[in-house]
Parts: structure tokens; C-alpha cells; sequence
């Protein structure tokens, strides 16, 4: 029995040790790691709202679906990884998370515009409209002195009205608008009849792309504007990262003091479980894609400090027994038995204020609420399954344990 | 090794070396919680809370300098650009916090080249601008309200289902209790409140009914044991000081975490960790000092039960 125990004990020390070992790296990898949120890896988190429409007809679920087909064109063209656009049809938003984007003020800009593209002619009249443009992407002009272009091609529809209007104003100018904004006012040189047109005279190529994701995109089927708009630069996340997994740390260090202090090997079983605990809650992050967020991380760190109250409470019941005149191992199966009464009453009510967070939530407080939902269900498994194990296998080494070390002072 | 046999009031009274009869002086700690509670709602209905932009929208622009920057000339820009009682943060010299009302991408782009050619370049790496429209803001409020109303119905309902309706009612006032303090005291102090704030009044919810639940568990598992011409009072205090231990340490080690976010997490935690350090002490108090005795107060008068003193 003793010496079984022992190598019981020392197995599952190591067993768990490697399990640490060889957790940390799948679990911190960048691409298939536990996905970190904007605020933490930097990057855009917008909430684009439409506008009623100005006749007062209501929006349509298919209008939010086209919205959204053509702001995930435009957010593709943008050569972003990942990137996250979902619809809330209910309250009529389009929801788009950018990650690690240099400039996510142009990025805005793009994605916002209403782009209704129209071709005017000098004097200002619309005379064809963007409808007929079939394509529009950028390159380089075959001419060095050109600069970098955009190649337009026309409907056959569009080809006929194009060469119409190239004869026309030869010489001056046809304006390319994107709503009443004035894009590109190219002059023409030549008549174009075979609706492949381009413009030239671009300072880089990035601007001839943005110009072409306008114009191949078409125009958003309703208005949008920004109701919110997060904006977090990449090395600033890198820092909030860094500042919270220090105290996490900080915390761990000192409650793992606290409890050696208080409860002693005990005390170091706590410690221990709250390893395996928090080996548990990351790897559920990582299987169910938890995105983890700023206030999702303060969520783990009190979740950590909650967790140890499992024991806690189980500590005192089980002085108590033995106080009472139990022998330890009495004392800690009746302890574990009335203290899961006890821990169960007190948990449900903190998970009821998780989950009702979590449903009315937004944002980053979904993701403070979800930690702390899986946290609590984490500690509890933790404690039935593991901490119970190991107790009983440490009380099994010998009947003769001091009772001290449990911090049981029998002194009447 | 002898038989053993639960401990007695007695027994319990000497384990602890700062034993004292807190059911007793009950008045004290409905005094005391007082003393700190009325000057909050006055100051509540006086002054109200420091609403952020999570909840009254508007724009909050974070952004570091490459060289020192004055704030006069930020605020001198702000103006340039028709930006009128804008206001301006420094700290650490470099770094600026703009708040100001939601500016559209336009406007905010007219801003920023403004302050980069009249101030000075900044860092785009360690930019942060946070933009919530108005109905964002309402809409923030407005679910925060029902969170907390419908997680207060829940609870009176599991905690009526496991324990008795007036356990539910003396937990939810001490429940209660402790979000006023923490509310309280955020109006008074005028430290402007977040999106976060909301998420720490709702896991102080949680959490503290969660100190007082262990307490009532404890009552519930003496008084079941109660003899005839025992008193309740005592059956009370017995129960808060078995589970004292517990109590302080549970808090303890709650508190250690939340002192490390709070000291280390950085700027955009401390609103959270702050409400939740003082929610979390509270919670503590009242379940030790308050939810027990309201228990004992509403017992007395419901009905002649057998309570001698």
C-alpha cells in the first residue's frame, strides 16, 4: 500500500510535469495557438450600422446580405489574415474584425464608403454608371512614365456607351466619382471602343488597388456608419499582453505562497491541482477556439483565484473532522462529501452572474464572461476528480501521518 | 482515538483567539455599512457616475509621441480643427489621451494630420482610438440593467430552491449592499467608469452571494441539529465563525489576484480590477457581518420562534 502510493504520487508529479512541458508550446503558437483577440494582437474591430433608408423602407435581410458579401470583397482585397465579418441582422450591423493591419485608417475608409461609382462628364452629368464596369484591377503601366494604373473593362453594354462618350470629349475630362467624391479625373486621349480602358498616374501601386477595390466592388445597397470602432495598435497589444501574463504570474506566485503557508501539504496539493486546473481551462480555449481578450485574461487570473476555493473549503471541513476526533482519512472523505454540497450552491450562483454576462455581453466582456464560466466548471472537475485523488493517495501512505502537516493543531 | 462529536459553541469559541459575538452586535455592522452606503447615493443622486464613452459615446484617442508634446498646443490643434472643449491627458510626457465627442473617419483623419504636422510625429504602432456612437452607448446601459435584473431573479430563485425564500431576500440585501458600496463609491470619487465596470458589478453579484452562500450552508446544517430551547442567535454566530477561516482565506486569495491585475495589468484593467478589489472586500463584509444578522432580524419578527437571548 505504502509503497505503491509513493510511486503513484511521484508518477503523476512528472505525469503532470510533462503534460506542462509539453503544453506550452501548441498552446502560445501563433497560428494554431489559442487565438488572441484584437485588443491584444492589435488590429480594427468595427461595427458598421446601416442607416435607414431615406424613403423609410425598412432594411431587408438581403440587403444586410449583400452589404456584407461586398464589405468581406472589399476586407479580402485588403490582404488581411483572417479576417472576421459577421451580420447581426437583428439590429442591422455588420460586424468586421481586422487583425494586425498597418493602416486601419484607410482600412476604414474603404470599408465604409457607400461607393455608388458614376462616370460624369465636364459639366458634372452623370453619363454612365458603374454598373457597366465589369473590372477594375490595378497593375503597371507598360509605359515607365505612366506610373502604376488601374485597367477598367466594360459591359458590352457599357463598351458601346464608353466609346460614345470617349468620342465625345476628346480632349477633356471624364470625372470617376464614388458618391459625390471626386476619385480620379482622367483626361481622355483617344476614342476607346473595345470597353478596356485604364487609369494611369498612380504614385504607388497600393492606390491604384484601393481605387480598384472601390470601383470592382460596387456600391453598398445601404448606407453604413461606424457605431463603434476599437482601434488598438499592434505593439501596444504586445505590451497589455505581456503586463497581463506577468500578473498572472505575480498572482499565481503569491496565492501558491498563501496556500503553503495556510494549509501546508495540503496546501501543496492545492498548488498542484491549480496547475492541472489551469492546464485544463487553456487547453479548453484552445479546442473550442476561445478567443482570449484583455478582460478575458483578468477573467483567468481571478478564475485562479477562485479556484483554490475548492480546497479551501475543504481544508477547514476536513480540520474539522479531524478535530471532531475523526482519523484523517475519515476526516477527508467526510470532508469531501459535505463540502461538495457546499461548493456546488456557492459556484451555481457565480455561474448564473457568468452566463447572464456572457448572453447580454458585448465585445470583449463575452470573452471576460467566458473565461470565467469555464473557469468555475473547470475548478470543479478539478477538485472532485484530481484533488480528491491525490489526498487519498497521500492519507494512504500511512495511517500514522501527522496531522500537523495538515495544519491541525489538536490542542483539547 | 476517542469518538469524536461536532463541535459544540463553546469549542468553536476557543478556536478562535479573536473570538467575538458578532450576531450580538449586529446594530454596528447595519451602522456601519450605513455610514459608508447613504453618502454614495447621495452622491449618486447628486453627481451621478463619470460616464465614459462606452456609455455617452463619443472618441478616445490614445497615442504617443516621438518627442515630448505639449498639451497646449494639443488642445490649440483640437481647436484649429473645430474641436471645441475637447479634453487632453498627459502622461509620461509623450503619451497624450484625447476624449472628445465621435468624430467620423473624416474628421478623425483631419485631426490626426493636424496634430502629426502642428505637434509632432507619433508612434502608429501604439495607437489606440476607441469610437462608440451614441446608440452603442444605450444600448450598453440598457443591457447592463437587464443583466442585472434577471441574474438577481435567478438567484433569488435558486437560492429560495436550495435554502429558504428569507435566505434569498437576506443574501440579495447584502448582494445589494455591496454593489451600492462599490457603486458608491465610484460616484463619490468621480473615477470614470467603463464597459468593463459593468462586467465587475455583475461577477461581484456572482461572487459575493457566493461567500454568503457557504455561511447559509453552515446555518442550514445546524439548525437542522437544533434543540429545543437553543437559541438561533447563537446557532447563527456559531455558524459565521466555523466558516470564518474559509471566509478570510477564500478572500484572500481572491483579493491577491485581483492586486496583481490591478498593480501590473496595466491601464485598461484597472477600472475592472478596482470595482472588483472593493466588491470583493465588501462581498466579504457583508457576508460575514450583514447577510447572516438580516437573516436573524427577519427570523425575530416573522414569527414567535423560540429565540432566547
Amino acid at each position: 500500500m505504502r509503497r505503491g502510493n509513493i510511486i503513484k504520487l511521484v508518477a503523476l508529479v512528472l505525469f503532470v510535469a510533462v503534460a506542462v512541458a509539453l503544453s506550452i508550446k501548441p498552446l502560445v503558437d501563433p497560428a494554431k495557438g489559442i487565438p488572441l483577440g484584437l485588443d491584444l494582437r492589435g488590429g480594427v474591430h468595427l461595427v458598421l450600422q446601416a442607416e435607414p433608408n431615406k424613403n423609410g423602407a425598412l432594411i431587408t435581410s438581403d440587403e444586410m446580405d449583400k452589404a456584407k458579401a461586398i464589405i468581406a470583397k472589399r476586407v479580402n482585397d485588403l490582404g488581411v489574415s483572417e479576417p472576421i465579418v459577421q451580420v447581426d441582422y437583428d439590429k442591422k450591423r455588420v460586424v468586421v474584425d481586422l487583425a494586425g493591419i498597418t493602416d486601419p485608417d484607410k482600412a476604414v475608409d474603404i470599408l465604409k464608403t457607400t461607393a455608388k461609382l458614376t462616370f460624369r462628364d465636364p459639366k458634372g452629368n452623370i453619363v454612365l454608371q458603374g454598373d457597366e464596369l465589369t473590372d477594375a484591377r490595378a497593375g503597371q503601366g507598360q509605359d515607365p512614365n505612366q506610373g502604376f494604373i488601374v485597367n477598367l473593362t466594360f459591359s458590352s453594354d457599357g463598351t458601346k456607351k464608353f466609346t460614345d462618350l470617349t468620342t465625345k470629349y476628346i480632349g477633356q475630362q471624364i470625372g470617376i466619382y464614388l458618391d459625390d467624391k471626386l476619385l480620379k479625373n482622367p483626361e481622355v486621349r483617344m476614342p476607346i471602343t473595345n470597353g478596356q480602358a485604364y487609369i494611369d498616374h498612380y504614385a504607388t501601386l497600393e492606390a491604384a488597388a484601393n481605387d480598384a477595390v472601390l470601383m470592382r466592388s460596387g456600391s453598398l445597397p445601404v448606407s453604413m456608419s461606424i457605431a463603434e470602432k476599437r482601434q488598438v495598435g499592434a505593439s501596444l497589444g504586445i505590451d497589455f499582453l505581456h503586463k497581463s501574463i506577468k500578473a498572472g504570474i505575480y498572482g499565481l506566485i503569491f496565492i501558491f505562497l498563501f496556500m503553503l503557508v495556510f494549509y501546508r501539504l495540503p496546501g501543496v496539493v492545492a498548488d498542484f491541482s491549480l496547475i492541472v486546473y489551469g492546464l485544463i481551462v487553456l487547453w479548453i480555449f484552445w479546442m473550442f477556439r476561445v478567443v482570449l481578450t484583455l478582460p478575458g485574461i483578468a477573467g483567468f487570473i481571478l478564475s485562479i483565484g477562485m479556484a483554490v476555493d475548492f480546497n479551501i473549503i475543504i481544508y477547514e471541513r476536513v480540520k474539522e473532522e479531524v478535530l471532531a476526533g475523526k482519523s484523517l482519512r475519515a476526516g477527508i472523505e467526510s470532508g469531501f462529501s459535505r463540502a461538495f454540497i457546499t461548493v456546488i450552491d456557492a459556484h451555481v450562483t457565480t455561474f448564473i452572474a457568468a452566463m447572464t454576462l456572457y448572453y447580454f455581453g458585448t465585445g470583449s466582456i463575452k470573452g471576460f464572461a467566458l473565461t470565467l464560466g469555464v473557469g468555475i466548471i473547470a475548478s470543479l472537475f478539478t477538485a472532485i476528480t484530481f484533488t480528491r485523488f491525490v489526498l487519498r493517495l497521500i492519507v494512504g501512505i500511512s495511517p500514522k501521518l501527522e496531522t500537523t502537516w495538515f495544519g491541525v493543531r489538536r490542542a483539547i | 482515538m476517542e469518538e469524536g462529536h461536532p463541535a459544540t459553541y463553546d469549542e468553536v469559541q476557543k478556536i478562535h483567539p479573536l473570538y467575538f459575538n458578532i450576531v450580538k452586535k449586529r446594530y454596528w455592522w447595519f451602522a456601519l455599512s450605513l455610514l459608508i452606503i447613504v453618502p454614495g447615493i447621495i452622491s449618486l443622486f447628486m453627481q451621478g457616475l463619470n460616464l465614459g464613452i462606452d456609455f455617452k459615446g463619443g472618441t478616445m484617442i490614445e497615442m504617443t509621441f516621438k518627442n515630448p508634446a505639449n498639451q497646449a498646443a494639443i488642445t490649440d490643434t483640437m481647436k484649429s480643427v473645430g474641436l471645441l472643449g475637447p479634453s487632453v491627458q498627459m502622461s509620461s510626457g509623450n503619451t497624450a489621451l484625447i476624449r472628445t465627442s465621435a468624430l467620423d473617419q473624416d474628421k478623425q483623419n483631419e485631426l490626426m494630420t493636424a496634430l502629426q504636422t502642428k505637434v509632432g510625429e507619433y508612434e502608429k504602432t501604439t495607437l489606440k482610438v476607441d469610437l462608440v456612437g451614441p446608440a452603442m452607448g444605450q444600448e450598453l446601459t440598457r443591457n447592463a440593467f437587464k443583466a442585472l435584473i434577471i441574474a438577481i431573479g435567478l438567484m433569488i430563485a435558486y437560492i429560495s430552491f436550495r435554502f429558504q425564500f428569507v435566505f434569498a431576500i437576506s443574501g440579495i440585501i447584502a448582494l445589494l449592499h455591496d454593489v451600492l458600496v462599490v457603486v458608491g463609491l465610484f460616484s463619490l470619487f468621480q473615477w470614470q467608469i467603463d464597459s468593463t465596470f459593468v462586467a465587475a458589478v455583475l461577477t461581484i453579484f456572482g461572487y459575493s452571494i457566493n461567500d454568503t452562500v457557504v455561511i447559509f450552508d453552515r446555518i442550514r446544517e445546524n439548525e437542522a441539529k437544533m434543540k429545543r430551547g437553543d437559541s438561533y442567535e447563537d446557532m447563527v454566530d456559531k455558524s459565521v465563525w466555523q466558516t470564518m477561516h474559509r471566509s478570510v482565506n477564500t478572500v484572500t486569495t481572491v483579493l491577491i489576484a485581483l492586486f496583481s491585475i490591478f498593480i501590473l495589468g496595466g491601464e485598461s484593467t484597472k477600472v475592472f480590477s478596482l470595482a472588483m478589489l472593493i466588491g470583493v472586500f465588501s462581498g466579504a463584509y457583508s457576508s460575514i457581518f450583514n447577510a447572516s444578522q438580516i437573516l436573524v432580524e427577519i427570523k425575530k419578527h416573522m414569527k414567535p420562534y423560540p429565540i432566547y437571548e
